[in-house]
């Protein structure tokens, strides 16, 4: 009995080591670049890895010397289009999910299969085809470039349901037909029962599509290109490592960095705990 | 056996066939005068509809569609013109054909009878089922109550109009287009960038042939794509569950303190974490700077210049990005499977090796075998990895594409960099074809496709 009982602890104490090596693996990335951020001296690359002199220049630079690179709009186009790109592409992809989890109609395999096989195809494959379809509509110019982006990322969503779809699957089937039985509709069924139910599987859907606009870049390299009026984050903090921009622009890229992950960070963290303890709490079958 | 039971599910009688064969004469003017059947059993604004739809398509086919069903077969042969104004002095400019524009615009129109096509058989059939309702005295609903059904018998109408639509503009007709222009030569070579011509299945053979410069390009990186994905996807995914499974024991002390310092770094947008650390295995970044400071090393590790270290470096990099998504979603899924499956298993007798491989493993698996497959495909087709860590390189030289590049960032070189449109749709299309060889087999095998219903 007790010779199990100190294996147990051993076999503790190795899992607990391991998990601290891993999670420094994983951190020091993150820690590098605080670090760079408030490094004094200029340049990309330094022989050492403290820095000798921190200071808090490259935050203020950031917000300062918008002539060249514009942080604060960058940030602020992100914002707006995320957020639109968001609440469209939550609505696809939860309307879609519903749809294949929990009504049967006959296009249902058929769209799954579609969807599948849309999947397939690469993203950007499409892109010149989807930039002509934009121009046709007029919306590659000035303001409307905003709009385009928005539909860039929330349009095609409907396909992404398999996540979502997964989960209305594990909503006991008793629970909606009862609500049937009861006179629901079946839209009543979906926002009155699913949805609450189902808020974990939202706030995760809502998460993924909120962050696509800031982690795509190459979709708003083709279509917004040079005009730097409409740069998004990502784009902007990639052209900052471009030769004619690195060599001043290295350590404020690392504050820009640093500030595009804190707020992300915080909703991440808070939406994150959303997840898990929604999961657990949801109805068993 | 299977086939045949979905197809009674969803049968009705209200066929087209049946509609021109029994339908009266309504019903078979429906044919021409859309929506007739309708009206003409009081189902009014339903009828309208139809109507405008018939008329919206006729317009647009009189005033635009017809020509370019017309310019489709030849893409346009009238070049840009420069004639010299006497009267004016000044050069002036004729339009000539743009081919790109012909052909988008000829998928358009294909694709806008295509949808016609379905209302007017749609028109059909509900004109039949209302005559057929008004036949055995039936209550015809009217424009209000079908309204309501679209939230309750139809909700599936409702809910996916507007994603179907957005997918059809956004995702289908772009892929059309792009299929189509695999068959012609919109290249950069010959000066084909404004006219350009059908070629057939001549684009195929420059890729595929083995003896030609660009087959020499293509299969090596479709090999290194298939080994890349494979990694990328297994790695990530039987690793992050181990990962999840050691964080949610029992005995682990501070499982929101782990879990915290993992989900960390996915909350740093990827973008800018796999800048970061690109620049850290840079010749002078920060990882060979500590190896060289501390004495490990004398020179610094070919991270980005040596085709091996800088598969591997892509790779692992991956794995420090993915492992933590797929921890957050199996911690999410160990967290749901129901509690009495396990008690069961306890009073039952089983061991925790067998509760893993009867219960946990099987039921993680029903969740998230589609997941994997899509992280598969998802990572064959991975833009943002490869062109933000390595951007393909080593290049050897004269080749268009790199070392690590995968077929997504090849296509991207030849498209955007090179403007070879028509190679990089031939790309596209193999990528597809590799893709939906691994998955159509796989996905149909899930047990979550076969069986629904199976934990519900």
């Amino acid at each position: 009995m007790n010779k199990g009982k100190g294996r147990k602890i051993v076999n503790n104490v190795i899992v607990h080591v391991i998990l601290a090596i891993l999670a420094i693996i994983w951190l020091f990335p993150i820690f590098w670049v605080i670090m760079t951020s408030f490094r004094k001296e200029r340049g990309a690359y330094t022989s050492y890895f403290f820095p000798k002199q921190l200071t808090f220049d490259n935050y203020i630079k950031l917000f300062t010397d918008t002539g060249m690179i514009n942080f604060p709009r960058m940030f602020l186009n992100t914002l707006i289009i995320s957020i639109f790109s968001c609440l469209v592409s939550t609505i696809f992809v939860l309307s879609t999910s519903y749809c294949m989890s929990r009504l049967r109609f006959k296009l249902r395999k058929p769209f799954m299969n579609l969807a599948m096989i849309l999947g397939l195809f690469p993203a950007f494959m499409s892109m010149v085809a989807v930039y002509f379809i934009l121009k046709a509509f007029g919306l590659t110019e000035g303001n409307m470039l905003r709009v385009a982006l928005v539909l860039i990322y929330s349009a095609g969503s409907g396909t992404g349901f398999y996540i979502a779809k997964g989960f209305f699957d594990t909503v006991p089937k008793s629970l909606t037909e009862a609500a049937i039985l009861d006179g629901c509709t079946q839209f009543q069924v979906f926002y009155k029962i699913i949805c609450p139910l189902s808020q974990p599987i939202i706030v995760y859907t809502v998460l993924t599509s909120f962050l696509a606009p800031w982690l795509d870049f190459v979709f708003v390299k083709v279509i917004v290109g040079a005009k730097d009026e409409y740069w998004t984050v990502s784009l902007g903090l990639y052209n900052m490592l471009e030769r004619e921009f690195i060599y001043k622009w290295y350590t404020p890229w690392a504050a820009a960095a640093v500030l595009v992950s804190i707020p992300i960070s915080i909703l991440f963290i808070i939406m994150q705990r959303y997840y898990v303890d929604g999961l657990s709490g949801a109805v068993k079958g | 056996m299977s086939r045949a039971k979905k197809k009674s599910e969803f049968a009705t009688p209200y066929t087209f066939k049946n509609a021109i064969t029994k339908g009266n004469i309504f019903t078979k003017l429906s044919a021409l005068v859309m929506g007739l059947g309708n009206m003409a059993n009081k189902q009014i604004v339903k009828g309208l509809l139809f109507l405008a739809i018939e008329v919206g398509y006729i317009i647009f086919m009189a005033t635009k569609g017809l020509y370019y069903i017309k310019m489709f077969p030849s893409l346009g042969w009238k070049k840009q013109g420069e004639v010299w104004n006497e009267k004016l002095q000044v050069y002036e400019y004729s339009a000539g054909d743009n081919s790109v524009l012909l052909l988008l615009y000829g998928v358009v129109t294909i694709a806008i009878t295509v949808l016609f096509i379905y209302f007017w058989l749609e028109n059909l059939k509900s004109a039949y089922m209302t005559q057929c309702m008004k036949e055995e005295n039936a209550h015809i609903p009217n424009f209000r109550e079908e309204v309501y059904d679209l939230f309750d018998k139809n909700l599936h109408r409702t809910l996916m109009f507007l994603p179907f639509t957005g997918i059809l503009i956004f995702t289908i007709l772009p892929l059309l287009f792009m299929i189509a222009m695999a068959f012609t030569n919109y290249s950069v070579v010959g000066e084909h960038l404004v006219l350009f011509d059908w070629v057939g299945l001549k684009n195929f053979k420059t890729v595929l042939g083995i003896g030609g410069k660009l087959g020499k390009t293509f299969w090596p990186v479709l090999g290194w794509t298939l080994i890349w994905a494979f990694f990328a996807t297994f790695l990530n995914f039987f690793l992050g569950m181990i990962l999840a499974i050691v964080i949610n024991r029992k005995e682990t002390k501070g499982k929101a303190f782990w879990r915290f310092c993992f989900v960390l770094s996915i909350a740093v947008p990827q973008f800018v974490s796999l800048l970061i650390m690109r620049t850290m295995l840079q010749p002078e970044g920060a990882i060979n700077n500590l190896l060289v400071n501390a004495g490990i090393i004398n020179k610094a590790l070919p991270f980005w210049t040596n085709a091996t270290w800088a598969r591997v470096s892509v790779i692992l990099i991956n794995c420090w990005i993915g492992i933590p998504y797929t921890m957050l979603q199996i911690t999410g899924v160990l967290q749901n499977v129901p509690v009495e499956l396990y008690e069961a298993a306890k009073i039952d007798g089983a061991n925790p090796v067998q509760i893993y491989f009867k219960i946990t493993l099987p039921y993680i698996m029903f969740i998230m075998g589609p997941y994997v497959i899509t992280q598969f495909t998802g990572n064959i087709n991975n833009f943002n990895v490869i062109f933000l860590l390595s951007a393909g390189q080593p290049t050897p030289v004269g080749r268009t594409a790199g070392k690590t590049d995968l077929l997504v960032t090849w296509l991207y070189n030849l498209t955007v960099k090179y403007q070879y449109y028509n190679l990089g749709a031939v790309i596209g299309i193999l990528t597809f074809i590799v893709l939906s060889i691994v998955a159509l087999v796989t996905y149909r095998n899930t047990a979550s496709y076969k069986d629904e219903e199976g934990f519900q």
